[in-house]
């Protein structure tokens, strides 16, 4: 079991998608919400995930696949 | 570090104690050093500043760490030139250049990373390290061996040569990462997790960062103790733009400048602008882009510092520009042949924003502006690409006149 803290950006199309519900029922992820703004042209949400390495990282691709963006918490890391 | 209180988050306010974080713990928020600037007015008056090192380190009661420690590679203090030339071209003039490209290992980024190091050492960790396109990792090396400390440098593979050897000169270990960007940045995140390194722009996220405010310090001390009218600076992350702020409202509140009224512009390539395009569109979201511009420097498709960019540019009523990317070129030589100096692509794309912001008369004749040049042109000659045209002759007079008539000709 491990934790990791990613944030989703939803384009606005993806808003209304319940990625995040699908994500806890289909890979049995716990999905902690910690801070998130959604509007209607779009919205992000940072959140921890409790699992499996492995699912954790089949979730993320699933996420991934559907259209929305997966970031590390934080933002790009990398500077000049 | 006697006028630091604690680091707090900058989304819900959580206070933690110095020490190697990044996230707070609840909302996953950034978290940034405060400061007692009571203390520190009383500490400090103009003369005690200009009585100090020609170095950033005579800033040191603004930053997380005890003077005396420091690793201190002689940066910062760089020169703050009055672009009379470059200024008549684009009908400017008060214009200045603070070129940040003489320092140590040619960028800004020696500000933070001379704060970081002596902040790591502090903290006793044995391995410095970083992930970079470019900059950052030159600087972390030679702070690195300076301090004695093992160093690891990641960095995508696609770079331009004079940054990577000019990272591999000061004997770091250099880790080259397949895949882009995203790749990169996300393995680096989990390498930090797992391991005790003293990672500059991951775990010491918030020392890294106070060190770039030195850059508003010195433009203001340079002035003669004033604020400009308006900065235009290059933006990636977003991380040096807020900074550059922060440090000219410390020395307002703490009265060593008055009437600060600068307008913070922030220049990006337009194939990597999702702060300006997020200005552009009035939105205080900035959407993620993927990067594919010249100004490899720059290409944070995903700033971290975006939101807080966002908020100087409203606070501050500057103009988020982006700069053409067949324009970050000109910028480049336009710099070098009116001022002579040698810039790399983010300087290319200030001054050809910079410009902009005149045309677009954001920017008036009379007004105070500073450009900031941050990284030297010898480390991004690929760039330039094939663009010198010698006459060619042989070493005899005749043949040498022909040429020269044929190429003043042309
Ligand atoms: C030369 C140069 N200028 C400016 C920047 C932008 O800095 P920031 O990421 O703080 O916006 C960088 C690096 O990211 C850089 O290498
Ligand atoms: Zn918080």
């Amino acid at each position: 079991m491990s934790t990791k803290r990613v944030r989703f950006t939803f384009p606005s199309e993806l808003i209304k998608e319940p990625v995040i519900y699908k994500l806890g029922i289909d890979f049995e992820i716990v999905t902690n919400i910690r801070r998130a703004d959604v509007r209607d042209s779009m919205g992000w949400v940072v959140l921890e995930l409790e699992g499996d390495d492995e699912i954790i990282k089949d979730g993320l691709d699933w996420v991934a696949s559907t259209g929305v963006r997966v970031d590390p918490v934080g933002g790009d890391i990398i500077e000049g | 570090m006697p006028h630091v209180k604690c680091l707090r988050c900058r989304e819900c306010g959580s206070e933690y104690p110095i020490e190697p974080l990044n996230a707070c713990e609840f909302c996953f928020g950034p978290l940034e050093v405060e400061y007692d600037y009571e203390s520190i007015s009383k500490a400090v008056s103009r003369e005690s500043i200009a009585a100090g090192p020609n170095t950033m380190w005579r800033y040191h009661d603004f930053l997380p760490v005890d003077r005396e420690l420091a690793i201190d590679i002689s940066t910062g203090f760089t020169p703050l030139i009055h672009a009379k030339n470059l200024g008549s071209q684009l009908g400017l003039d008060k214009l200045y250049i603070k070129n940040d490209s003489v320092n140590p290992t040619y960028s800004f980024k020696d500000r933070p990373v001379s704060v970081t190091t002596t902040k790591a050492l502090e903290f006793e960790f044995e391995v410095l390290a970083c992930v970079s396109t470019g900059n950052l990792m030159g600087s972390v090396a030679a702070h690195g061996a300076k301090a004695g400390m093992k160093t690891m440098v990641f960095y995508p593979a696609d770079l331009e040569q004079g940054k990577i050897q000019g990272a591999a000169v000061y004997g770091p270990t250099m880790v080259a990462v397949t895949g882009n960007y995203d790749h990169a940045n996300r393995f680096c995140s989990e390498l930090a997790d797992n391991h005790r390194w003293a990672f500059v722009n991951i775990n010491m996220r918030p020392f890294y960062a106070e060190g770039s405010k030195t850059l508003g310090y010195e433009v203001a001390e340079q002035l003669g103790w004033k604020a400009p009218d308006h900065c235009v600076v290059p933006g990636a992350s977003g991380e040096l733009h807020t900074k550059i702020w922060k440090g000219l409202q410390e020395f307002n509140d703490i009265g060593l400048i008055e009437n600060l009224k600068t307008k913070m512009h922030l220049a990006q390539p337009e194939g990597c602008s999702p702060i300006v395009g997020a200005f552009e569109t009035g939105s205080d979201h900035v959407t993620p882009v993927r990067p594919e511009t010249l100004a490899k420097s720059l290409a944070i498709g995903n700033p971290a510092a975006g939101p807080y960019s966002l908020e100087v540019l409203k606070e501050t009523d500057g103009t988020g520009v982006y700069a053409e990317e067949n324009t970050i070129i000109d910028g480049i030589k336009l710099l070098a042949e009116t001022e002579g100096i040698f810039t790399e692509t983010a300087g290319g794309v200030v001054i050809s924003s910079l410009k902009k912001l005149v045309e677009q008369g954001k920017i008036k004749r009379d007004e105070v502006t500073v450009a900031y040049v941050t990284g030297n042109g010898l480390k991004t000659m690929e760039a330039m690409g094939d663009f010198v045209e010698p006459i060619q002759t042989t070493p005899d007079y005749e043949t040498f006149q022909t040429a020269l008539a044929a190429a003043q000709k042309s």
